[in-house]
């Protein structure tokens, strides 16, 4: 700032997006608590929240791009960007590990006491459960599949071939929104219910949280296509991208154990419907 | 370390004139990595004064058996003063916002957010932190985490106004037990300012692996550095589970799962288990920065480089590590197996060998050193015998057949507010008279500072020593009332709590005797033994400092 600067660092302006969006999220968050008790303004205060989160964030993440442009994004500037990644990820898989946990006490040690589990998983009160190797086998090689295509994507970006780059992306973006929808139709046929009992708690807590990883996976992924419409990216610097495969291969990840553990192992032995 | 860093650096940059934002954009829109440590501070002092006025109440009514000040109180909140459940569930909500303000809103935001952003990129000659916009939402989520926090207070929670579940929000309290609003609120402060933290958490360690000056290789960091990178990577990996287990809480509160009811199966103590997965990393988040202000300073104060420095990095690295897996020696009560309760103990001892080396290290400092006794060396020394007795009672109560007796009893209550209260908050102090003329720029009252620490000791001692004696008679914690036989160490701890509050008094009186009539401070007020690299800057140091990265020579020590 002091225009005497002798390193590659980025020094910021002063910014308003951070308090913006922290505003945003307080709003939202009170707005769920009024939500939540059938309280005045429930309705509407939390959408507000999240109007004034989504945009601040939308704010904040265009000045990012903006910079990259300026060539305030130095090889450590960069560096940076990929450990804050990294971590931001490692942190993410906590969150997951939070879930199974949640899901190995239930089918390890499944209640002996309650009419609805008796000592048994799935519980006794689940008549039946999805067949693991029907819809969700085909979610697992759509979403295995669109792991390829983010990497033809990133092959053709780091050899130039734009066209190439824009084709991988809408085949990884066609093939998540699909992931997506097969998603919900399998929510609406389920055999269980929402909550109840430990099934379907950790059930839709686990693969929702999952699929709202993916809906966010998806977003990132069609920013990047739009911006590979813009002309953005170079073979040599295209961290952004970087960044939304790299998610997208956790959520992969993530579906991989979610489809091993709930889907296939989970449900061994249940009633399929 | 780095005695020979570039000295020319501060006074060059004396003579440029530092081109500070406005009012508005310096504070509200900072991305300034000392403004943000200011507003951390100024913050968690905020804070500090609400949780203590909260533990002030409580002990106020702990002085006499029986009810006596708490139904006056209640109305505050928009209690029923008749209502007598009322009144006693205000009770449990000082206790909760006691502990949750003072974890949360106190110690992490002073200690990491505070004094971390201040001095870790000046520590390893970085000229901010690496994300600086991310830094400025740490802080205000943050606060946005303790408006909401403030806001459970005045709505409905289980039988009177406010979040009365304890810090560790357990279920079915939380959740069939605290119908109302104020258990939501309180879920959602944790969620904010846990997703500031995690924040915070990647930007330190990004910091700290990416922006090291020239030279600056890890094994020559200063342990204050190590010690907040090893407590980033506790946050970053204990919060999200947190998040996950108070999300399970709001839906089972709000919509219908059933992960901690037991009439679909769920399970408590499932609760238990990931609440203290995160809740045992966190004592040591509180704790490891502390550890490494007291390094900085026995070292500084001893003129000797810290003894054992690898030692006493790597001490700490296997303190977070082995942190991870002894979560369940909080849960010895819950009806744990033999075997889980002798694995439990048995990893929860090996803690002490870590630890051991941290205290010894610090007295071998000492030992033979030219040491001085300056205010921050007497908070250091007083720190280390706090929190060895801490460190103590904390063996004991490792051992799953003692804490069968003694869980939930005011021996555990005097045990972690001797690591905390008496450890955490004393490390607080010493950092805070060992920093304070660098970041203000004006010498604070020695005197004052020591007579400061002098009532602070006595104060604390008195209020929590005998509460190792009313633990051992068996008084358990968490009550307003107690059997008239623990009525004389219950009064003699709350004349405690006035001799401590005086000595806050005596506090704000050296901080507002700084600003008014303290001398100017110089680079480095504290001498020969002060080597690291905020010590070649100015005090306060210029707006953004090293234009020029120092460069740090390979024969420079730690």
């Amino acid at each position: 700032m002091a225009g005497t600067k002798n390193h590659d660092y980025h020094i910021l302006p002063p910014d308003i997006a951070p308090l913006a969006t922290t505003i945003g999220a307080l709003t939202f968050t009170s707005g769920m608590v009024l939500f939540m008790h059938g309280m005045p303004g429930g309705h509407f205060v939390p959408w507000l929240g999240l109007a004034v989160l989504l945009a601040s964030m939308f704010m904040w993440f265009s000045k990012i791009i903006n910079e990259a442009h300026a060539g305030d994004h130095t090889p450590v500037v960069q560096l940076h960007q990929r450990y804050g990644m990294i971590l931001f990820i490692a942190s993410e898989v906590m969150f997951f590990v939070g879930w199974f946990w949640a899901f190995f006490d239930f089918s390890l040690f499944p209640s002996t006491l309650a009419e609805v589990v008796g000592g048994q998983w799935p519980p006794k009160a689940i008549e039946a459960v999805m067949d693991p190797f029907a819809l969700p086998l085909l979610n697992t090689l759509i979403l295995l599949c669109s792991g390829t295509t983010v990497t033809w994507a990133h092959h053709s970006l780091i050899h130039g071939d734009r066209d190439g780059l824009k084709k991988g992306l809408w085949a990884t973006v066609l093939l998540g929104l699909l992931f997506t929808s097969i998603q919900a139709y399998e929510y609406i046929h389920a055999p269980f219910a929402f909550g109840q009992n430990t099934y379907g708690s950790a059930f839709y807590m686990a693969t929702g949280f999952h699929g709202f990883h993916v809906i966010v996976g998806t977003i990132m992924l069609i920013v990047c296509l739009v911006r590979s419409y813009k002309g953005d990216f170079t073979p040599r610097q295209h961290f952004g991208f970087e960044a939304a495969a790299w998610y997208w291969h956790f959520v992969d990840v993530v579906w991989l154990f979610l489809f091993v553990c709930i889907y296939i192992w989970g449900n061994a032995g249940a009633v399929i419907e | 370390m780095a005695t020979t860093a570039e000295h020319f650096q501060a006074h060059a940059e004396d003579h440029h004139h530092d081109h500070k934002p406005g009012f508005f954009a310096r504070w509200f829109m900072s991305t300034n990595h000392k403004d943000i440590g200011t507003m951390y501070l100024i913050f968690a002092i905020f804070a500090g004064i609400i949780g203590g006025a909260v533990s002030g109440v409580m002990r106020l009514e702990l002085a006499e058996p029986g009810i006596q000040y708490l139904q006056y109180i209640s109305p505050l909140v928009g209690d029923d003063p008749s209502n007598f459940n009322a009144t006693l569930h205000l009770w449990n909500v000082l206790i909760t916002a006691h502990g949750l303000i003072m974890v949360f809103f106190m110690v992490m935001p002073a200690i990491i957010g505070g004094f971390g952003n201040w001095f870790v990129p000046i520590m390893i000659g970085a000229p901010d932190m690496a994300f600086p916009r991310m830094n400025n939402i740490s802080f205000w989520l943050t606060v946005a985490g303790f408006c909401s926090l403030m806001a459970s207070a005045f709505v409905p929670g289980g039988t009177g106004m406010g979040a009365g579940t304890g810090w560790t929000v357990y279920a079915p309290l939380s959740t069939t037990g605290s119908p109302g609003p104020a258990v939501d609120f309180g879920i959602f402060a944790l969620h904010l300012s846990g997703a500031g933290s995690i924040m915070g958490a990647i930007n330190f360690i990004t910091t700290i692996f990416n922006m090291r000056a020239p030279g600056m290789t890890m094994h020559k960091m200063p342990l204050f550095v190590w010690s907040v990178l090893v407590t980033a990577f506790l946050l970053l990996l204990s919060l999200p589970v947190l998040a996950a287990a108070i999300t399970m809480l709001l839906t089972d509160r709000n919509f219908g799962t059933t992960f901690f009811d037991p009439s679909g199966g769920g399970d408590p103590v499932l609760y238990q288990h990931l609440f203290w997965f995160f809740g045992h990393p966190e004592v040591y988040i509180m704790i490891l920065p502390g550890f490494g202000i007291i390094s900085q300073i026995i070292s500084t104060f001893s003129k000797k480089p810290v003894f054992g420095y690898l030692g006493m990095a790597y001490a700490m690295v296997a303190i977070g590590v082995v942190g991870f897996i002894v979560w369940a020696h909080h849960m010895y009560a819950t009806g744990l197996s033999v075997n889980t309760k002798m694995y439990f103990t048995a990893a929860t001892m090996v803690i002490a060998v870590p630890t051991g080396i941290k205290i010894f290290s610090w007295i071998a400092t000492m030992w033979g050193g030219s040491m001085e006794f300056k205010s921050p060396m007497v908070w250091a020394i007083g720190f280390i015998f706090l929190f060895t007795v801490g460190g103590v009672t904390g063996v004991v109560l490792a051992n799953g057949g003692v804490d069968d007796v003694l869980h939930d009893t005011y021996y555990v209550v005097a045990h972690f507010h001797y690591v905390l209260s008496l450890g955490a908050v004393t490390a607080l102090f010493a950092g805070f008279y060992y920093w304070f003329p660098k970041m203000s720029g004006k010498m604070h009252s020695e005197f004052l500072a020591n007579l400061h620490f002098a009532v602070f000791f006595v104060g604390v001692n008195m209020i929590f020593f005998p509460m190792h004696f009313l633990g051992l008679q068996g008084m358990p914690r968490r009550y307003p009332d107690y059997a008239e036989a623990y009525h004389y160490w219950n009064q003699f701890a709350t004349h405690g709590y006035e001799i401590m509050a005086v000595s806050i008094l005596i506090w704000f009186v050296n901080i507002i005797y700084a600003y008014t009539a303290g001398k100017k401070a110089e680079d480095n007020y504290w001498g020969e033994g002060a080597t690291t690299l905020e010590w070649t800057l100015s005090s306060p140091p210029p707006f953004h400092q090293f234009e020029t990265l120092p460069v740090i020579e390979e024969a420079a020590h730690h």
